[in-house]
């Protein structure tokens, strides 16, 4: 089995163990680079630690040295990535195979039920491992100390199994591959927001938030500033705990079941299940609907900080000397918001695309023959799907406006005024985000067997944004990423013209996808 | 006028040529059988039919029309059963089949309940939940539901028991009393057999026989038992005559059309106790073309 998941994985693997190592090597260099004197990154860490809003996003620096500020800024995306790449491999090699019947030709080999989630859980743990040691190296290579390197690669291994683990236990309980990816997501943005609370309250100490959260562990060790080796008792304490759950959970259900139970479903269809709009909406909205109340919640956490960020200030002369460089108390806030937009913006991005690559899914699934073959043209088919995407990116962010917006607003008693410019510089987004789908669209109706790459595109415009400016890269390169060329309507206000050249792009782009569809053979 | 008409049809995927100078003609109101082993280009022909795949060169008319531009138009007029149907795994089967039926054009409810009714199918299960068979029964019900002049069905009886196939064969013969046509595609052989007016049989890509049954059997062999009083010997010298099994005063063969009243002759020296001759099953029809095709056997 193990064998059989390094094969199928072959070059899945490879590239997500990698990407964190690369990563961090990638902050540790910029940092080097850009503070390479104690003093410099004293400074730095004051100010960071001072501003609540980014303690909160992307947690507190441990301490002032290259190592924590290197730890401050990679925890977030290296557990991201391997969280990511854990729990979607060990669904793929359990749910996902049971659900495409694969497993049934296993199980009637000499292969026990509980086999594929061992071997799942044995490869990301030598994933993990792996992980960890590049990390460690890369940090080492930077003459970094020993303890702080080593731990912060076993906290993001950690962080990673955890998950694994976690998914574990959700593909048996559920019937489906796709409620098992939902929920390991959901979890991860649930411990994110846990996390992110408590650290809005440290002053009131360690928060109890931080022991609920994986993510909240991670932090806890403090690589690089007294670690505290005992929060890996707790991870491997929680992932042994969830992995014999899992495997009883295994040993106990029928293959192809979950333990929650199906529900049952209509005998006939309801009035809105008409056409193929009808059928797109039916099989998108529950993860619209997830995807909005996340998004909802994040925007009010953020709302909420902001608020918390303004009070500190105004209570603390210091600080606020020290922001007035920013330009006082509500430039900051702006600056909060631009930053937790652009987060917002690549991960509604990253729902447009897997919005629009359905159309690729239905297709290899042979759903797409039924659809087209009921008289429904190739246009009326993907049209609908691609409504939804742009629906869907409008709802999800005007969520996240909205939220923002209200929570700040009545905070800071000024709705009327907040909640409309948050709205539009969150709407600002939308352009750059329909450039992404637009580029999906186009890769799937011209070479569908390269569809996957629209992910590798949108992970190169995160790349170029977030080492851009740490590297400090040239303009021309820059400009590459459409999130580059969204307005900062907070700072700057709304310039109409760069929206409307991605809104065009986006629509060519997609044209060309559409071009391509009409004119290509399917499945 | 023809309703599917196909001329030199070539399909080619890269290097491989899926399908090669096919020829194919459906008369309206007919019963048609496209039957060949697995991988010989059936449902590659079926889908360029239907304006999913683009052909390489040949002409392709169905209903009159191009299949591949006006798909849309001609979709209207015809229902499709894939081969090896896969649905969205959180639509109940109700949902599908009254889906596909809308997106077509609409339905009748009493006709869709009826067929519910008698392929015995529980519309409510979510579709992840449903066995091959079911899987089928939902496109089958949605296609025979629909008001259509042609069906296309791919091994359409794939998963069904014996009692549903029976429930099938008679959709089908009643579509055909309508005057209605059927494209259906198998390599399930008594099927054909009972269902079809016309058969081409396909291998590799190419087109090895077409015709009416009773043609394709003239060009065949009859079965033949026999029983005799006294031991039959020798009987493999005789020409035409091919699978020989003899046990002492039973025999079991073969023989080709033009060579039964030599064999017959033949054997009356045996004194003939019991004969039964059966016609060459449409197996075989596809066997012999099957042995044809590696050298086996000369005609």
């Amino acid at each position: 089995m193990i064998r059989l998941i390094l094969r199928r994985d072959r070059l899945v693997l490879p590239i997500w163990i990698a990407l964190p190592p690369l990563f961090t090597l990638l902050v540790v260099a910029a940092f080097v680079q850009l503070y390479p004197t104690p003093a410099s990154q004293q400074l730095l860490a004051t100010q960071l630690v001072n501003s609540p809003g980014f303690v909160a996003l992307l947690g507190p620096v441990s301490a002032p040295t290259i190592g924590g500020l290197t730890v401050w800024r990679a925890s977030l995306f290296t557990a991201l990535i391997v969280a990511g790449g854990n729990a979607l491999t060990v669904i793929r090699h359990t749910r996902a195979d049971e659900e495409a019947g694969r497993f049934e030709l296993l199980g009637s080999t000499p292969v026990s039920r509980g086999a594929p989630l061992m071997a799942s859980l044995l490869i990301t743990l030598g994933a993990d491992v792996l992980i960890a040691a590049l990390i460690a190296s890369a940090l080492l290579a930077f003459g970094l100390p020993v303890a702080g390197s080593v731990a912060f690669g076993l906290s993001v291994a950690a962080i990673g199994w955890t998950f694994a683990a976690l998914a574990g236990v959700a593909t048996q309980l559920v019937e489906s591959a796709g409620a098992a990816r939902g929920i390991a997501g959901a979890l991860f943005v649930l411990f994110y927001i846990a996390r992110a609370a408590g650290n809005a309250n440290t002053q009131n100490g360690q928060s109890w938030l931080f022991w609920i959260s994986p993510l909240g562990w991670m932090q806890l060790v403090q690589a690089f500033a007294n670690e505290d080796w005992g929060v890996f008792v707790l991870f491997l304490g929680s992932a042994v705990v969830l992995t014999l759950v899992a495997l009883g959970l295994a040993s106990h259900r029928d293959v192809g079941a979950g333990i929650l139970a199906p529900r049952a479903g209509k005998a006939s269809a309801s009035r809105r299940l008409r056409g193929p709009l009808g059928l797109a909406w039916r099989l998108h909205r529950r993860t619209l609907v997830a995807w909005t109340t996340l998004l909802a919640l994040y925007g009010a956490l953020i709302g909420y900080l902001a608020k918390t960020a303004v009070d500190l200030l105004t209570t603390n002369p210091q600080l606020a000397s020290l922001f007035a460089v920013f330009g006082g108390a509500s430039a900051y806030t702006d600056t909060l918001f631009t930053f937790s937009l652009t987060f917002v913006g690549w991960i509604v991005a990253g729902y447009a695309i897997a919005a629009t690559l359905r159309l690729q899914s239905e297709e290899t699934a042979r759903h797409t023959d039924h659809v087209l073959a009921a008289s429904v043209s190739r246009l009326r088919w993907v049209g609908s799907d691609l409504i939804l995407v742009v629906f869907g990116s409008l709802v999800v962010l005007v969520a996240f406006g909205i939220a923002a917006g209200l929570v700040y607003g009545l905070n800071a008693g000024n709705v009327g005024y907040e909640l409309p410019r948050l709205l539009v510089a969150t709407l600002a987004y939308l352009p750059a985000i329909w450039v992404v789908a637009g580029i999906a669209m186009a890769l799937y109706g011209l070479v569908p067997r390269f569809a996957f790459l629209s992910w590798a595109v949108l992970g190169a415009f995160v790349g170029i944004e977030v080492i851009g400016e740490t590297l400090k890269l040239s303009q021309s390169v820059l400009n590459i990423s459409p999130f580059n060329h969204v307005p900062s309507v907070l700072a700057s206000g709304l310039s109409v013209m760069p929206l409307v050249g991605l809104t065009v792009l986006a629509v060519v782009l997609t044209a060309l996808g559409l071009v391509g569809f009409q004119y290509r053979s399917i499945g | 006028m023809p309703v599917i008409e196909v001329a030199n049809l070539t399909k080619r995927y890269g290097r491989t040529v899926a399908l090669n100078d096919i020829d194919l003609s459906v008369e309206e109101g007919e019963v048609f059988g496209f039957i060949g082993p697995n991988g010989a280009g059936k449902t590659t022909t079926l889908r360029i039919l239907l304006g999913l795949l683009r052909k390489n060169t040949g002409d392709v008319s169905v209903l009159g029309k191009d299949p591949w531009r006006d798909a849309v138009a001609l979709h209207r007029r015809l229902a499709y059963v894939p081969g090896d149907v896969s649905l969205w795994p959180n639509l109940s089967g109700g949902e599908v089949i009254d889906l596909l039926g809308r997106l077509r054009g609409g339905f009748e409810r009493s006709r869709r309940d009826a067929l519910i009714e008698r392929f015995k199918f529980d519309p409510t299960k979510p579709c992840r939940t449903y066995s091959t068979g079911n899987r089928q029964k939902v496109a089958l019900i949605a296609a025979f539901v629909a008001d259509v002049e042609l069906f296309i069905l791919d091994e359409p009886t794939l998963g069904l028991d014996p009692l549903m196939e029976a429930v099938f064969r008679e959709c089908v013969a009643e579509v055909k009393e309508a005057g209605k046509t059927v494209l259906l595609s198998s390599h399930i052989l008594a099927e054909v057999e009972a269902l079809c007016d016309r058969i081409s049989i396909v291998r590799e890509g190419m087109i090895v026989e077409s015709g009416t049954l009773a043609e394709l059997r003239h060009l065949t062999r009859l079965s033949i038992s026999v029983e005799t009083v006294r031991p039959i010997k020798r009987l493999d010298e005789l020409p035409g005559v091919h699978d020989i099994r003899v046990d002492g005063v039973r025999a079991h063969f073969s023989v080709d059309a033009g060579a039964i009243n030599g064999a017959i002759a033949y054997l009356t020296q045996f004194h003939v106790r019991a004969l039964t001759s059966a016609p060459p099953t449409l197996e075989d029809l596809f066997l012999r073309h099957y042995e044809l095709e590696t050298g086996d056997r000369a005609q």
